[in-house]
């Protein structure tokens, strides 16, 4: 029972962190791809100007999605760490690059200073998410055994369902950005902003779509337990998923900014939750249940008391800095400039 | 036997990795917690009309938004080490002490929150909520460093568990938060982490006073972080001293090894300097009697050394942990000298030392802090080899065994010796920026 309530913390901050830090992420996306300098110069702005004062506050979901992990979970942290170390290194790096390079891009003044530190935040955005997803593929195919260092290396994680995993991370992560940033430049009044990120959204809605329909023959061909799984318990929010993205692409043809934000996030919601349920109570497949691979008793119990004490704080603090970022006057928005 | 070869030689490369990655972002992470209450303090004296504060305030707050994100995101990696590096310590005793990281992670975002409120949102609220919405970033610093740290104490002090043949049972994770380590250990870094913020941004004011930037600007800038360093300074010692007690009753090996006694010594005598040869201290000076007075209150006392355990229980370098811990002592009480002068100062004409000589102590002591700062942590983790958790888990027993992990090693080496001269460039650069309207060379 505790240990599924641990379990329902870490899933839910594998959301927000997919759901916000993701669409940072995507944010550097478009960032590589704004054209030249000058062409670019406002998409970027919008950009800087919407992940600046969030996207510390929405990196921390993965620290806590390790620490829940490694507390609750600890046997299973170990086998995904050791097993996993090569794309999760790669993971730490791109975290730094993205986070200094981005902060440092804010704090030069000059085009070509920008300019470096501006393609280190892009690529960097594209290289964490890609891993992540790798990851998230070697644990989905069951390729991380429980113990130290017992999987592949390699292998667990360069395979079909990781590349799919990885594609996916990069093509959602660019979808959301696109959609939130289509809204953000909307409110501010930059109408051409807005256009060029709304046909980029509709654009990776499309290509998401496909790749996850192709996803379908890989994971068949490549992860027979997930397969099975997604098409099982799973299948009701894998249809979910299809409905909500269809819906959101309507939407972003109707220009329907607010709503869209809703059900593009609700569609990536359910395709995470899809594979949730799918793999459910398996954490590493065919090896360790969320019952088994729990930590005593006591332990749950003082973090379950922990985070429920620490979402008291956290719920409203977020809700807070988003209300007074999502709300910032046009003129008083441009640039970090304390 | 392929893979046992491996896990020996990852054992170096690991602790290397570590230890980079934990030295680097000590730094970070002590202008994480010291310096909001730095910023907080100009921006109310700002508030209450002094206009130099102010501006410092403004400055340091966008020299911190960049000091923040690098050390924010050193710290991650951190968290991911302590995976791919250590999963035989976290897979055993996650249960045992994840809990405080835990506890960490929700202060990481209270301060991640309020810092983007506080940092972007200066002009649209009214002066006093601004300030207020600085609070929480130095209240949730401080107690993150509290958190962390209490996980360090705990693998110097393991307790809160009981193993029944090599398996954890009954892990007690509040027990092991609050171990006896735990209240030394933290008082001494939170102090640390003031004392490093406070003498390292005086270093640079003193940078530009002695450059002839003698206004009332770089004045405040200079004493507004000395004061507090040095007014925490002789706490720092004192809590120092009860630091070294508490390891001399629970880790005698490591006090051993920072002391530099190879063998039990009744009336031990205060070794300063000197290196091990053959595993004996030589060329120290010895003040007699004194570290049985320090360490046990009685200076005919017994002191144990180094042979009390087994070779293999011995930490290997105690060179390193003996001079370390010379040099952190040295140094606070320098800059407890800086103080004083500081102090005598202000006593005698109510006002700071204006020599140049002052100014090159002060330029000195933020350098001087971080060392000490460094040398503390190599004491601490150094000095409780050869063992992760002390008396219970070896570090070799902890340590990934996967091939080619020193690939990690190299990338660290090459990526932080970028991110050093990248961050430093363009700390250097805002430094130059804007701060002084007319002459542009403000500090």
């Amino acid at each position: 029972m505790l240990a599924n309530v641990v379990l329902g913390f870490l899933w839910g901050g594998i959301t927000a962190y997919v759901l916000l830090a993701g669409a940072d992420f995507g944010a550097g996306f478009w960032d590589l791809f704004s054209g030249s300098a000058q062409r670019g110069e406002a998409r970027r702005h919008r950009i800087a100007a919407s992940i600046g004062p969030v996207w510390e506050a929405n990196h921390v979901w993965l620290i806590f999605a390790l620490v829940v992990v490694w507390t609750g979970f600890p046997t299973v942290f170990a086998a995904v760490g050791s097993t996993l170390y090569i794309p999760l290194t790669a993971v730490a790096f791109g975290v730094i690059l993205r986070g200094s390079a981005f902060a440092f891009r804010g704090a030069v003044t000059d085009l070509a200073l920008q300019r470096v530190f501006g393609a280190a935040f892009a690529l960097s955005s594209v290289i964490t998410p890609f891993f992540l997803g790798t990851v998230a593929g070697a644990i989905a195919s069951g390729r991380v055994p429980l113990g130290t260092a017992r999987g592949d290396v390699i292998g667990s994680w360069l395979n079909p369902t990781s590349a799919l995993g990885g594609v996916l991370a990069v093509e959602v992560a660019a979808y959301l950005a696109a959609v939130y940033l289509t809204a953000d430049a909307r409110r501010v009044g930059e109408s051409d902003v807005a256009e060029w990120f709304r046909s980029r959204a509709l654009l990776m809605g499309v290509v998401t779509g496909l790749t996850a329909v192709a996803g379908i023959a890989v994971l068949r061909a490549d992860a027979p337990h997930l397969f099975a799984g997604l098409t099982g318990r799973g299948l009701p929010l894998i249809a979910a998923t299809a409905l909500f993205g269809i819906v959101s692409l309507v939407l972003l043809l109707r220009r329907s900014y607010l709503a869209v934000r809703v059900t593009a996030a609700l569609a990536v919601v359910a395709v995470l939750w899809g594979w949730g349920a799918g793999q459910y109570p398996d954490l590493l497949v065919g090896a360790a249940t969320v019952t088994s691979a729990a930590a005593p008793n006591t332990t749950l119990f003082f973090l379950v008391i922990s985070l429920s004490v620490g979402s008291l704080f956290l719920i409203p603090a977020l809700m807070l800095l988003y209300s007074i970022s999502q709300s910032a006057p046009p003129e008083t928005q441009p640039r970090y400039r304390p | 036997m392929g893979l046992v070869a491996d896990a020996s030689s990852n054992l170096g490369a690991a602790r290397a990795q570590m230890g980079l990655s934990l030295g680097w972002h000590i730094v970070f992470a002590c202008l994480g917690v010291g310096f909001p209450v730095l910023i907080l303090i100009a921006e109310w004296r700002g508030i209450h009309g002094d206009p130099d504060s102010m501006r410092l305030a403004r400055k340091w707050a966008k020299v911190a938004g960049v000091l923040f994100a690098v050390g924010a995101v050193s710290g991650t990696i951190l968290s991911f080490e302590m995976g791919l590096l250590w999963p035989g310590l976290m897979g055993k005793f996650g249960s045992v002490y994840g809990l405080p990281f835990a506890l960490e992670g929700f202060a990481f975002f209270i301060e991640a929150i309020f810092l983007g409120i506080y940092l972007y949102a200066w002009d649209r609220l009214k002066p006093k909520v601004h300030l207020a919405s600085g609070v929480p970033i130095a209240i949730a610093g401080v107690a993150s460093a509290f958190f962390v740290v209490t996980a360090n104490a705990w693998m110097n002090n393991p307790q809160g568990f009981i193993l029944v043949n090599g398996q954890v049972t009954d892990p007690q994770p509040l027990t092991a938060m609050l171990n006896a380590a735990t209240p030394v250990e933290t008082g001494h870094m939170i102090l640390a982490a003031f004392m490093v913020t406070g003498f390292l941004i005086a270093s640079v004011y003193a940078v530009a006073m002695l450059r002839g930037r003698r206004d009332r600007y770089h004045k405040v800038g200079l004493l507004l972080p000395l004061i507090i360093a040095t007014a925490l300074t002789p706490a720092q010692i004192v809590v120092g001293d009860i630091a070294a007690r508490e390891v001399a009753d629970n880790q005698p090996v490591k006090l051993a090894a920072m002391e530099g006694l190879a063998h039990a010594e009744v009336g031990a005598g205060e070794h300063i300097g000197g290196i091990f040869i053959n595993g004996q201290l030589r060329y120290a000076i010895v003040l007699p009697h004194v570290l049985a007075f320090l360490a046990k209150g009685d200076i005919n006392a017994t002191v144990q050394g180094l042979d009390s355990v087994p070779p293999q229980d011995r930490p290997e370098a105690v060179t390193l942990i003996h001079l370390a811990f010379n040099v952190m002592v040295g140094i606070g009480f320098l800059l407890l000298g800086l103080g004083a002068w500081l102090l005598g100062s202000w006593v005698r004409g109510r006002r700071a030392p204006a020599s140049c000589w002052f100014l090159r102590a002060a330029i000195v002591a933020g350098p001087a802090a971080v060392v000490a700062m460094e040398s503390g942590w190599i004491v601490t983790e150094v000095g409780r080899q050869p063992w992760i958790v002390y008396e219970v888990m070896r570090t070799a027993d902890a340590v990934n065994p996967a091939p080619g992990l020193y690939w990690g090693l190299v990338a660290l080496v090459v990526v932080y010796t970028v991110l050093t001269s990248v961050t430093v460039f363009v700390l250097r650069r805002l430094a130059r920026s804007n701060g002084n309207g007319a002459t542009g060379v403000a500090v």
